[in-house]
């Protein structure tokens, strides 16, 4: 009788409110809500600002005009860092997608307490500093560094194996860095997979590699798009890694960035190659919150 | 309970004055005007199904939803633009709401910190409260440590501690097993005796509203459909709402022609009470007044009577219950005393069910 | 059989992996203590050579102090404006909401080059670079969004009932926010102050853009120490920056453990009272 009753009183509606009160309704803050002004007039002074003088410069610096843009397409020398940019963050995200899957699925499968000691793994590159790790590494794969004269003395190789300053040094130092910004929204999407889905499918008939491939794969990959998305867009930006672990032939776009405003103080061209990295970032993030909640995976990934 | 902490706690209760309160969200009424007058020093029960707006008739009295409209006075005081914190109304919110980070004397003492209650006092204050609720040496644990049914006795201490002129409790008892809640029931009662503050209880439980109240006030899509004793509401229901939501009863719809209650479903004529309505949709008889007889035996003429076939005879120890259907579909039920219930009343029977015209209830 | 050869497969994977996330992070301790200066692995003589010249390059020390300032700082306001800025997305209500959040996690996703490079651009000409507050505004906008999600997160579980409860009790809002709200959500904050120090601690990229003669920061240090040719004193340092950290891993594991301790005592005196 109560369930009547309710919707009887929601019929009772006021009259419908005028556009202006809806206006103003709309724009209404609250006591709570005041407190985000600080934070937000803080960040649009010191974040959102200067991105904007930023983007200024690179149309008046030397002078006006879109020069700077035009500079960046017409030397091949910096259409190859652009495409090397790409080519990287690519190889990255692919390698570190290879990985991690594998490991965050077993971090679905393991005991709790490996669980726990294979989240440590995951978390403790993630609080050491990207440059220790990346100055770690160069100890490690240089010419005359651990790897090289551990295998020399054991005789698996004669000559040391360059790895430093190039290709495969640059994917290997970038793969540790964003392994746990992969790892972590694999396995948040994993663990809630119902395993007994599995279960069933092979209880239907299927094979457990067959089930695996057509029930388990297809249910993590929201977590999986997840992992590309963030993974690629960070690559796209590194500088730390790149600059430290390949050569020449191997920069990227932060570097040419850095390389452009303290070597030959072109702010102007700095700006625009900023500006271009940015607008990719921003159009990359924009098209993938189109297909799922990138807030939710950003908000959770402490 | 000693004399001398009664009279610690010794204030006369506030009254309040409800008058046109209203609360829309968006299009949803919740409260369409209420008025109400509490009297000073009463147990008023607002009761209500889920969804009726007793909370949020709470909390406007207590100030945390700002009502559309109209206005609540407390002891003649106009209080509707005050902040909840300076109200002096005290509070016992569902699931209790202690703060966990403090300990239970922590709890009871922080009104009487915001009051600047010197501290030899709180601590004398404090004990006395704990003690009132018996739990003195529960002071330094912490809320999680302690049971659900001790919680709901802090959570008390603390409401009363400063001593305010009214209490509020949102279905305090709502989250208890039936054997404390019975037991807390009388606790609360007995407090209310002895503090004589003005209590406001809600709950959506009437067995525990016509236990507790002096008076209660029956809610229905934000309105006060009733208000009365607890006697009142069970005997004079003013409505089919109110007679089905207090007690179960018998309802028999029509209307009412030359002073006879005219039954349109079994198309039959049943005799008025005296000193009836003039008005009437139904005609309500709760099954204590509800006599069965076996089809065929002759029972007391002057009674009303309808036949039924009997569907369950439930046992209940000191009564039983007797549910029977008439032909035309209508469910009664009786209540009988065992011993009085007559042979051949089983499952299947064809049996009489009769009633004295007094008994019977005219509802608006 | 395929399933155990497969899960085989996996482990050796993940141990692998696991390795790989690990060795960075341990292998600048040992060669920390190599005496020679080309940093061989396996060290041939153990020393402390390099921490001692890290001890006596006063450099060292004040690059050290300049991070720990911009750290200590930079977490400071990171916290204060996190935690309103939290309280406001979980309590309040605001227009444009959607906009106002993105604006608040954007210094998530934009790649810190161009952030150093945009405020180096603005920074320049207000004389802020190789300045104790340049830093901290930026360090600033890198950690708060790390403040912001750990308080809201905390927020999300504290029960209303429990403020409007203090409130009932006579306690203003002020009041009942540093009484009863904050005492709640302390953890999240300390957890996101945290991140937010270790954040401004670690971090190098726009900090190269600020730094200068009058004004480099710890990591910046490290990093021209590496860039052109190994400075050895750089696995020293690092490895002391390790040794705060997981320090402090472990100092919240040891807090945390403590509190359980007291949990279990706490309910085994319930159980005596009951
Ligand atoms: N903040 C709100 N926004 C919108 N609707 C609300 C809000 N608070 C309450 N309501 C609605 O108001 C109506 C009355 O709610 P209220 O909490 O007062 O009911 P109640 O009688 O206390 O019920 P219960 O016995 O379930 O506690 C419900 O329909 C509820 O959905
Ligand atoms: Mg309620």
């Amino acid at each position: 009788m109560s369930v009547a009753a309710g919707t009887r009183a929601a019929l009772r509606q006021p009259a419908p409110p005028s556009f202006a009160s809806k206006i103003k309704n709309f724009l209404r803050i609250d006591g709570w809500g005041a407190l985000v002004l600080p934070l937000l007039v803080f960040l649009i002074l010191v974040f959102i600002l200067p991105l904007f003088v930023m983007l200024q410069k690179s149309f008046t610096d030397p002078t006006f005009g879109w020069q700077n843009y035009t500079a960046i397409f017409a030397q091949s020398v910096y259409v190859k860092v652009l495409g090397n940019t790409f080519l990287t963050a690519a190889i990255v995200t692919a390698v570190t997608l290879l990985l991690a899957f594998p490991y965050a699925y077993l971090m679905t499968l393991a005991t709790p307490k490996w669980r726990t000691v294979m989240l440590v793994l995951v978390l403790v590159p993630f609080w050491t500093s990207i440059l220790v790790r990346s100055f770690a590494l160069v100890l490690l794969l240089r010419d005359t560094g651990v790897l090289n004269s551990l295998a020399q003395d054991a005789g698996l190789i004669a000559e040391p194996v360059t790895i430093i300053r190039t290709m495969s040094g640059v994917v290997i130092g970038m793969v540790q860095v964003a392994l746990p910004f992969a790892v972590l929204p694999i396995y948040a999407t994993m663990r809630t997979i119902d395993r007994r889905l599995l279960q069933a499918a092979e209880g239907l008939g299927d094979r457990p590699s067959g089930a695996f491939l057509r029930i388990f794969v297809p249910l993590s990959l929201p977590g999986v798009a997840a992992a590309i998305l963030l993974t690629f867009v960070q690559a796209l930006g590194y500088y730390i890694t790149p600059a430290l672990l390949g050569g020449p032939k191997n920069t990227m776009i932060g570097e040419l960035i850095v390389q452009q405003v303290s070597t030959v103080l072109r702010f102007g061209f700095a700006a625009a190659l900023a500006t271009m990295l940015l607008v990719t970032t921003f159009l990359l993030i924009g098209l993938a919150s189109k297909y799922f909640d990138l807030q939710k995976h950003l908000m959770g990934q402490s | 309970m000693t004399k001398s902490q009664e009279t610690q706690y010794e204030s006369s209760g506030a009254p309040i004055r409800i008058s046109g309160i209203s609360k829309t969200y968006k299009e949803l009424t919740v409260l369409d005007s209420v008025d109400l007058d509490i009297r000073g020093g009463e147990f008023l029960t607002l009761l209500g199904a889920s969804g009726s707006g007793k909370s949020t008739l709470l909390n406007i009295l207590a100030g945390f939803v700002k009502p559309s409209g109209g206005t609540i006075e407390v002891d003649g005081v106009d209080v509707s633009r005050l902040p909840p914190h300076k109200r002096g109304l005290g509070m016992v919110f569902q699931h209790y709401a202690l703060f966990p980070h403090m300990s239970v004397a922590e709890n009871v003492a922080y009104p009487l910190k915001r009051l600047g209650v010197p501290k030899a006092e709180i601590i004398r204050r404090v004990g006395e409260a704990l003690d009132m609720v018996d739990l003195g040496r529960m002071a330094n644990r912490k809320p999680t440590e302690i049971s659900g049914g001790q919680q709901q006795r802090v959570a008390l201490a603390r409401a009363i501690v400063f001593r305010p002129r009214v209490l509020l409790m949102d279905e305090p008892l709502g989250a208890l097993d039936k054997m404390l809640r019975e037991q807390l029931q009388l606790e609360i009662r007995k407090l209310h005796k002895d503090i004589g503050i003005t209590f406001v209880f809600v709950t959506h439980d009437q067995d525990e509203a016509l236990t507790m109240s002096d008076r209660i006030a029956l809610l229905k899509d934000g309105q006060i459909v009733q208000l009365g004793t607890p006697e009142e509401l069970y005997n004079a229901p003013s409505c089919r709402y109110a007679a089905e939501f207090v007690g179960v009863s018998n309802i028999f719809q029509g209307s009412i022609k030359n002073s006879a209650f005219i039954d349109g479903q079994h198309a039959r004529e049943f005799k008025l009470p005296l000193g009836h309505a003039k008005e009437g949709t139904g005609l309500m008889i709760r099954p204590e007044h509800m006599r069965v007889s076996p089809a065929g035996q002759i029972t007391n003429t002057i009674h009303d009577q309808i036949g039924a076939t009997v569907e369950d005879c439930i046992y209940l120890g000191s009564s039983r219950t007797v549910q029977a259907r008439t032909d035309a579909g209508a469910l009664l039920i009786a209540r009988t005393e065992v011993p009085r219930s007559p042979d051949g009343i089983h499952a299947g029977a064809q049996i009489q069910m009769h009633w004295e015209a007094a008994d019977a209830r005219v509802l608006a | 059989m395929n399933r155990i050869l497969a899960r085989t497969a996996l482990i050796l994977l993940a141990a692998i992996i696991g390795l790989y996330l690990l060795l960075p992070v341990l292998v600048v301790v040992p060669m920390s203590l190599s005496s020679s200066s080309f940093l061989t692995f396996p060290p041939k003589e153990l020393s402390l050579r390099w921490y001692q010249q890290l001890l006596d390059d006063p450099s060292w020390g004040r690059s050290a102090f300049a991070s720990l300032k911009v750290a200590l700082l930079s977490a400071t306001v990171s916290v204060i404006l996190g935690t309103l800025a939290a309280l406001a997305l979980v309590r309040g209500r605001f227009p444009f909401r959607n906009a106002v959040t993105a604006v608040l996690l954007a210094p998530l996703i934009v790649p810190y080059v161009i952030v150093g490079l945009a405020v180096y651009i603005a920074f320049l000409n207000l004389g802020l670079t190789e300045t104790t507050l340049g830093f901290v505004l930026v360090h600033t906008c890198l950690g708060v969004p790390y403040v912001m999600i750990n308080v809201s997160t905390g927020l999300v579980s504290v029960d209303r009932r429990l403020e409007m409860a203090s409130m009932n009790l006579g306690a203003g809002p002020v009041s009942t926010f540093f009484r009863i709200t904050l005492p709640l959500i302390l953890p999240s904050v300390l957890a996101g102050a945290l991140f937010a120090f270790i954040t401004s601690w670690d971090e190098v990229v726009t900090a190269i853009f600020l730094s200068g003669p009058d004004m480099t920061t710890m990591p910046v240090k490290m990093w021209s120490g590496i860039r052109v040719q190994v400075d050895p004193a750089v696995a020293a340092v690092s490895s002391l920056s390790l040794l705060v950290i997981i320090s402090t891993f472990l100092l919240m594991g040891a807090v945390k453990m403590i509190r359980k301790m007291i949990d279990r005592r706490a309910s085994l005196t319930m159980n005596e009272g009951i």
